[in-house]
């Protein structure tokens, strides 16, 4: 695979933020209650990601080391800003289901992280796909849990009803603690099971093994 | 050579010229998206309003113009303490927040008497009257107080003769997402018309109790499942702003007015 592609392919599956990094968690558990914020959320997390690292790395060669941390958060914060006046502005509804959390866009790891790790050292181009394919990355797993959550816990998608629940009249009885942060836990772990099954270079060396002693022969 | 343009990037004077330029330009990026979407997003927060006014009145429905909709409300200005109509400023413009915190134009509420935790309200306050022709078909109050994390701002739709709830909307809260946003669902909104406002003794009744409400109770709402202090928030609410420090004095001429007429 061409580099260009590699950068934007894998953080889908094979080095994904959340699954494999387990970054970004707080969000992932706040807005996936239901699907279209959700959708919301990881448009504005893409887009912050994409210009923050293209923001970052075109000015990376000045960036003087001891304030870079700082210089890089001014940056993303800047761009969370213009992002969450944008939504008010054009999707105001749904930016207000979404409250706090555009803002919390600020302090999600996996934008700092790729900016340290990867746009302060790389080309504005790749940098700007590599924001892209992190951002994209994220929200393939958000959708996954929200639409899970949102399917199971209210019967809906998107608003639309799939399953009539039993409340009006239908047959499905509405799982409630889909509705509950613990839920976007086990949907994001049983993710991780999955990839790591598909994907057995994922999984992680014990940090600490047991190891057997034969006493007789120490003995 | 690599080193010594490494040293010129740490020095002081780079370190001050990039945080100064960095901080010039985003605070330029962000200023002007503030400044350019601002009209954008209060005609977007103008129009939320009307349409939370016009769906409690029941007047809303998907797709119809908000704003023409909205000409069909008359708004009103009403002094709280004498329950009576005033025209000191215009209902449609009067911002009822702001003028809380004004030191001519609002009082503070006593702690013992401040059910809804706002500390501070204005003297008057803005309502909506909707009318079939003559006769006036519902009043429409802008109602507000903390739940757990925010305040929830809303409007209480009421009859003409201030005794009955024609229904509650809210159009800004931060209750927990998924368990105390339920107060802007349709479904638990659903329970509030035709609810009496008041018990046998004229105080207010309204609760929102923990599990389910008795079927035929006229004054009680299911409870938040998980969200216990979201809906203690509410019932404070309305207790508050139907009550003799709200709109209690209002309701009560509404009400006398309404029995005289009989």
């Amino acid at each position: 695979m061409s580099e260009p592609r590699r950068i934007l392919i894998d953080p889908l599956i094979d080095d994904n933020p959340v699954l494999l990094q387990v970054l970004g968690i707080c969000s992932a558990l706040a807005i996936t209650t239901s699907l279209l914020p959700a959708l919301l959320m990881c448009a504005a997390m893409t887009s912050v990601a994409m210009f923050s690292a293209a923001a970052i790395s075109a000015i990376r060669a000045h960036i003087p080391n001891n304030i870079r941390i700082i210089v890089q958060m001014t940056i993303i914060a800047s761009l969370v800003i213009v992002v969450d006046q944008v939504l008010k502005a054009y999707a105001y509804e749904t930016s207000k289901q979404l409250s706090v959390f555009v803002g919390l866009i600020i302090t999600n790891c996996i934008i700092l992280g790729r900016a340290e790790a990867f746009a302060a050292k790389n080309p504005v181009g790749a940098s700007f796909l590599d924001g892209l394919g992190n951002g994209l990355g994220y929200s393939a797993v958000l959708i996954v849990v929200a639409t899970c959550r949102e399917l199971f816990g209210a019967g809906t998608l998107l608003g639309y009803t799939v399953l009539p629940l039993t409340s009006d009249g239908g047959w499905y009885e509405a799982n409630g603690m889909m509705l509950l942060p613990p839920s976007a836990f086990f949907i994001i772990g049983l993710l991780i099971w999955a990839v790591r099954t598909a994907r057995p270079k994922q999984v992680e060396k014990p940090d600490y093994q047991i190891h057997e002693v034969h006493r007789t022969e120490v003995l | 050579m690599p080193d010594q343009k490494k040293r010129s990037r740490d020095s002081t004077a780079n370190t001050l010229i990039v945080a100064i330029s960095v901080s010039l330009v985003c605070s330029i990026l962000v200023s002007a998206s503030a400044v350019m979407l601002k009209p954008r997003q209060l005609e977007n927060e103008d129009l939320f309003r009307k349409r939370i006014v016009l769906e409690v009145a029941g007047l809303y429905e998907s797709g119809i113009d908000v704003a023409e909709t909205f000409t069909q409300v008359e708004p009103r200005l009403v002094e709280l303490e004498s329950g009576e109509y005033s025209d000191v400023a215009d209902p449609a413009e009067f911002d009822m927040l702001a003028a809380g915190s004004d030191p001519e134009l609002g009082i503070a509420i006593p702690a013992t008497e401040d059910l809804a935790v706002i500390r501070r309200r204005a003297k008057y306050a803005p309502i909506f009257v909707i009318r079939d022709g003559d006769t006036i078909e519902q009043i429409i109050l802008p109602v507000y107080g903390a739940g757990l994390w925010s305040t929830m701002y809303g409007y209480l739709s009421v009859s003409p003769d201030g005794r009955t709830v024609r229904g509650l909307q809210f159009y800004e809260h931060a209750e927990t997402a998924g368990l105390g946003d339920q107060i802007d669902k349709p479904d638990w909104l659903a329970q509030w018309p035709g609810l009496t406002l008041f018990d046998a003794d004229g105080n207010p009744a309204i609760e929102v109790v923990r599990g389910q409400a008795p079927a035929d109770s006229t004054h009680q709402v299911d409870g938040l499942s998980g969200a216990t202090l979201t809906a203690r928030g509410v019932t404070n609410l309305v207790h508050y702003w139907v009550g003799p420090n709200g709109f209690g004095p209002y309701l009560d001429r509404l009400a006398a007015e309404a029995a005289s007429n009989e």
